[in-house]
């Protein structure tokens, strides 16, 4: 039984086709990757499934359920949880705060209760702050907690956000490229971290350019190109069609084309 | 035990109310003083909503309006006594903050601050314009609040100016507390955050136009009880409480001040209004050495003086 399904998904903007008719599944536990050269349409097909661009047609259903469309926060509510490619961190508060802020479901109360200090308002700000200490255990960020996070490295950012995506407790993961910018190091990080994730049964979704990282750690590849998904399959398969490799190659000749020209 | 920051604000605060009397030359300065609470409790309204959550609105005197011709026409027309009409005043303006703030608040930026504006002047021109009820712009007198001569029965004798010098500087320290414990709450966090980045707040289930509106009601109710302390204090009210004027000043102060710190308002509420009284030598070009100064601050420290003073220090320290 698949957690999320994404169903005949299309939208235009102004005409173009950003993305049209794409469908794929993705079960818990399971690392399923979104490939395809630049502008194929990932981070806009990321947009639609977390409920930040509405579809022009299709579904995604998530445990069964309909949530085309529904406002990001409260797919949020329902365990769908996602990171940027153009980091989104709260840059003004401490990486401890940022991480905190992941548990704003669970730690939110009555604004009343939080002005006058009520002791239940700062049971539930401790709760959040502890889990918020683990979590950057966990992602090597522990040290770096009462920094302010506009501070950090690009890589350490990366981690951060991922951080606060977890504080959640998603069901589903949808990671922009989370290593995009990440030296080898980092990257191996990252890796190890995502499979750790989904080893405990969340469903991720991956956007990423490290083909590399791609390879070794889904169970799926979904391949764009315009907008359009053109393969599907398991690692070694989908690196072996000749649409993907023409995709790729056909971008690539076009590049170099480019800039011998220039 | 260690003191957080929290604590040293709210010290600093007390420590200044406390002491300040005693390097007054003449007994106006306790209004000058009561002045600057006021417009201090104001401007922590402003911290809140521009400061923690990122929106602003050039039209809040219209609250201060509300809160303050409550005063005057609650005990007139409903027979209440006038501090209840302050709270009354300051319900009214968390409806009328609650109404107007939804559809608004849904606009960013400048669109949001050309929006509030019309809010404000839209009050100030109600208040001139209905004579009959408000007294028009020749303003309109306010009932004795009471409390000093209950003071009085119970042995502790203070000058007017005195008690409205303590009376309205207690309502700050109560104001600033409120806005600090919200600070470092999850309400605030959550207000920081979609100050931050509205899209990531939104994806870790920050019900941003909730959050939002939250915000301005919080604040309008600040400026709504700035504005009763005003008319009571002065027993007489005008429209230009809530003018245009009174909204820019508002937003000035935080800015000045520092708009993410609550002792940073109250640091530009005691510049803004005791510069000029202090300016006064330079008679006819008081506003003008005024506006420089603003200017100079706003280039030289960008964040406000009291944030830019800290990081100085704290960098020194290290």
């Amino acid at each position: 039984m698949s957690l999320l399904s994404i169903e005949g998904l299309s939208i235009e903007f102004g005409g173009v086709r950003a993305v049209h008719d794409v469908s794929f599944n993705l079960k818990a536990g399971e690392i399923v990757s979104v490939i395809g050269p630049n502008g194929a349409g990932k981070t806009t097909l990321f947009n639609m499934i977390s409920g930040i661009y509405l579809p022009g047609s299709g579904k995604v259903m998530l445990d069964g359920e309909d949530v085309t469309g529904v406002a990001p926060h409260l797919l949020a509510r329902r365990g769908l949880s996602r990171t940027f490619q153009n980091l989104q961190i709260f840059q003004q508060m401490t990486v401890l705060e940022n991480a905190i802020a992941g548990y704003h479901l669970k730690e939110g109360g009555h604004v009343l209760a939080d002005m006058l200090n009520l002791p239940s308002s700062r049971k539930r700000a401790k709760a959040a702050t502890e889990g918020a200490h683990a979590l950057l255990e966990r992602v090597g960020l522990s040290r770096a907690a009462e920094q302010e996070a506009g501070n950090l490295s690009y890589g350490a950012l990366k981690r951060l956000e991922i951080a606060r995506a977890l504080a959640l407790s998603p069901r589903v993961l949808l990671l922009d490229e989370p290593a995009a910018g990440c030296n080898a190091v980092e990257t191996e990080e990252i890796d190890n971290l995502i499979a750790e994730v989904a080893r405990e049964g969340v469903a991720i979704l991956l956007v990423e350019h490290d083909m590399k990282l791609v390879m070794r750690i889904s169970n799926h590849l979904v391949v764009l190109d315009h907008g359009e998904k053109i393969a599907e399959g398991d690692p070694a398969t989908v690196s072996q069609n000749p649409d993907v490799i023409a995709a790729y190659l056909g971008t690539q000749a076009e590049e170099e084309a480019s800039h011998a020209h220039s | 035990m260690r003191i957080s920051s929290k604590q040293i604000t709210l010290l600093v605060l007390l420590a200044l109310i406390a002491v300040a009397p005693f390097f007054f030359p003449s007994s106006f300065y306790y209004r000058v003083g009561a002045l600057v609470f006021i417009n201090g409790l104001a401007v922590v309204g402003i911290v809140i909503l521009t400061g923690y959550a990122g929106q602003i609105s050039l039209g809040h005197a219209g609250f201060a309006g509300i809160g303050a011709y409550a005063c005057a026409l609650a005990p007139a027309h409903l027979g209440i006594h006038v501090g209840l009409a302050a709270i009354l005043g300051a319900l009214i303006s968390a409806v009328i903050a609650y109404l107007v703030g939804r559809p608004i608040l849904r606009l960013h930026g400048y669109y949001l601050g050309v929006a509030s504006l019309g809010f404000g002047i839209l009050v100030a021109m109600v208040l001139s314009n209905e004579g009959q009820l408000t007294g028009g712009p020749d303003g309109i007198a306010v009932n004795d609040l009471g409390l000093r001569s209950v003071l009085n029965d119970m042995g502790l004798s203070l000058t007017n100016s005195e008690f409205w010098y303590a009376f309205s500087g207690l309502t700050l320290v109560v104001g600033a507390w409120l806005a600090l414990n919200l600070y470092n709450s999850p309400t605030g966090r959550a207000w920081r955050a979609l100050h931050g980045s509205e899209v990531a707040a939104r994806t870790v289930g920050v019900d941003v136009a909730r959050l939002k509106l939250q915000a301005f009601v919080i604040s309008a109710v600040y400026a709504s009880i700035a504005g009763s302390l005003l008319a009571l204090q002065n027993r007489f009210i005008t429209p230009e409480v809530a003018g245009f004027m009174h909204s820019i000043e508002m937003v000035t102060m935080a800015v000045l001040g520092g708009v993410g710190s609550v002792l940073g308002a109250i640091f530009g509420a005691i510049i803004l209004t005791v510069l000029p009284q202090a300016l006064t030598v330079f008679a006819e070009h008081e506003m003008m050495v005024l506006g420089l100064v603003m200017m100079l601050v706003m280039i030289f420290m960008r964040e406000g003086v009291v944030p830019t003073l800290l990081r100085f220090f704290r960098g020194r320290g290290e």
